[in-house]
């Protein structure tokens, strides 16, 4: 077991990994953040998906020992104070979660576009959650939901 | 689902990196992205005993250009080989590929180096990188060498990297004017490896005689294809529809299509030469 610290969330947090412990693992078993969701177990689904370093990647994909130093954002941090960020107010605006499994994964693909491209075409919208699976079929909301936050969030 | 019990090296530097390669031999694996490696290691399809990340090896995320040629350090994330003006500019036939390997999160996270040396047929990157003559740079025991894209292809996931050896970068021709390329991929769905890629970078002279041309070819063999025979009858024609059905004729001849998960082998050498065609159009359109 090694010693890792990374920020989770805006927060400092240690733990002691197996080399061959996943981010997601990490997340949900030993923090106990369960919105990073396991869905596919290959790389293929993006329910996993985080910000690392900024950056949407799926964490079932990385060794958490990696993240040592690191940041990381689940979707449990991206409401401030109990207010829903505005991504996620335009997915309940536009009922963009159906069963609500690949939600986390979308909003953090879709948190990681934003914040690349903050006024992303719908086909550049489409591109960046096509590592995102939803097997409801609920793409079309979805994609309204992230165009919808785009134009509220370069209002502001 | 995950791994099997492994030992875990963090490599500082190349040296480093191929002394713990060399010194664990067959039982090691370097990581750099491990968005295959770490996949195939979950299904136990791979099991090293020791994984060495590269990625704390400083200065290997180079985008530069030096003399004729734009260079790129193993550990350039996909989505920064995507957004690169220099390939933007000089080499739009490698954004394409980058661009259409696997999705945002991968190329977030995967390497130019990793993928080189995953060396998948089916993936976008070789076909590409024979397209415009690129070389593979690689480190290791015995130091340092570059090594032409066909000579890097052994067989199937096989190169030419010997123990201990890491992928340090690429190194891609800058195109003379008048050049352009394109690489177009057919896939069942987004961000899958393709059933068949082409990739075509040419130089055309201002009679539009085609002077020089790269044919690149991914999905269709046990290894990245390059079709040189087809390169060689279309250098100095007019690339008139008679040298084009030509071409695709060689090319045609070259690919060694395998039937698997994806697409039938019949199927994949049907769509070899519609792909080679378009992507040969796509790369005079884009001549400039």
């Amino acid at each position: 077991m090694v010693e890792i610290k990374l920020k989770v969330n805006g927060e400092e947090r240690t733990a002691d990994v197996e080399p061959r412990m996943l981010l997601v693992h990490l997340l949900r078993d030993v923090l106990r953040l369960t919105g990073p969701h396991v869905g596919c177990v290959v790389g293929r689904c993006g329910a996993c998906t985080v910000l690392w370093n900024g950056k949407p990647v799926k964490s079932c994909m990385a060794l958490a020992i990696q993240t040592d130093g690191t940041e990381v954002v689940t979707v449990e941090g991206l409401a401030k104070d109990g207010e829903l960020s505005p991504l996620q107010e335009a997915f309940w605006e536009h009922d963009a979660a159906e069963c609500g499994y690949c939600t986390p994964g979308m909003l953090m693909a879709a948190t990681g576009l934003l914040m690349q491209n903050p006024t992303p075409t719908e086909a550049e919208i489409k591109r960046a959650i096509s590592g995102n699976l939803c097997r409801c079929t609920g793409y079309v909301n979805i994609v309204q939901a992230v165009r919808s936050a785009a134009m509220v969030m370069s209002e502001k | 689902m995950f791994p099997n019990v492994f030992e875990y090296y963090r490599a500082n530097s190349v040296a480093e990196a191929i002394a713990l390669l060399t010194k664990y031999g067959d039982d090691a694996r370097p990581i750099s992205g491990g968005q295959s490696l770490v996949p195939l290691m979950k299904l136990r399809l791979v099991n090293p005993g020791v994984i060495v990340d590269l990625n704390p090896i400083p200065g290997l995320d180079y985008v530069r250009r030096t003399d004729g040629v734009i260079e790129l350090g193993g550990l350039v994330r996909h989505a920064e080989a995507e957004s690169a003006a220099l390939l933007k500019q000089h080499l739009p036939v490698v954004v394409d590929a980058v661009e259409l390997t696997g999705d945002m999160q991968v190329r977030n996270r995967g390497t130019v180096g990793g993928v080189i040396a995953e060396a998948d047929p089916g993936g976008d990157w070789g076909a590409a990188l024979l397209a415009v003559n690129g070389k593979v740079e690689c480190e290791g025991p015995n130091g340092k060498r570059v090594i032409d894209g066909p000579d890097f292809y052994l067989d199937f996931l096989t190169t030419a990297l010997g123990p201990g050896e890491i992928v340090t970068g690429v190194q891609l021709p800058v195109p003379a004017a008048r050049s352009g390329g394109a690489y177009l991929k057919l896939e069942r769905r987004s961000g899958d490896f393709a059933v068949v890629g082409a990739a075509v970078q040419l130089t055309v002279g201002a009679d539009g005689t085609c002077q020089e041309i790269g044919i690149g070819l991914s999905g269709v063999g046990t290894i990245p294809i390059k079709a040189t025979e087809a390169e060689r009858a279309l250098k100095g024609t007019k690339l008139t529809d008679a040298d084009v059905a030509e071409a695709a004729r060689l090319v045609d001849g070259a690919i060694e299509p395998l039937t698997d998960v994806r697409a039938s082998a019949e199927y994949r050498r049907a769509m070899a030469g519609v792909y080679f065609k378009r992507a040969l159009k796509a790369a005079q359109a884009r001549v400039k």
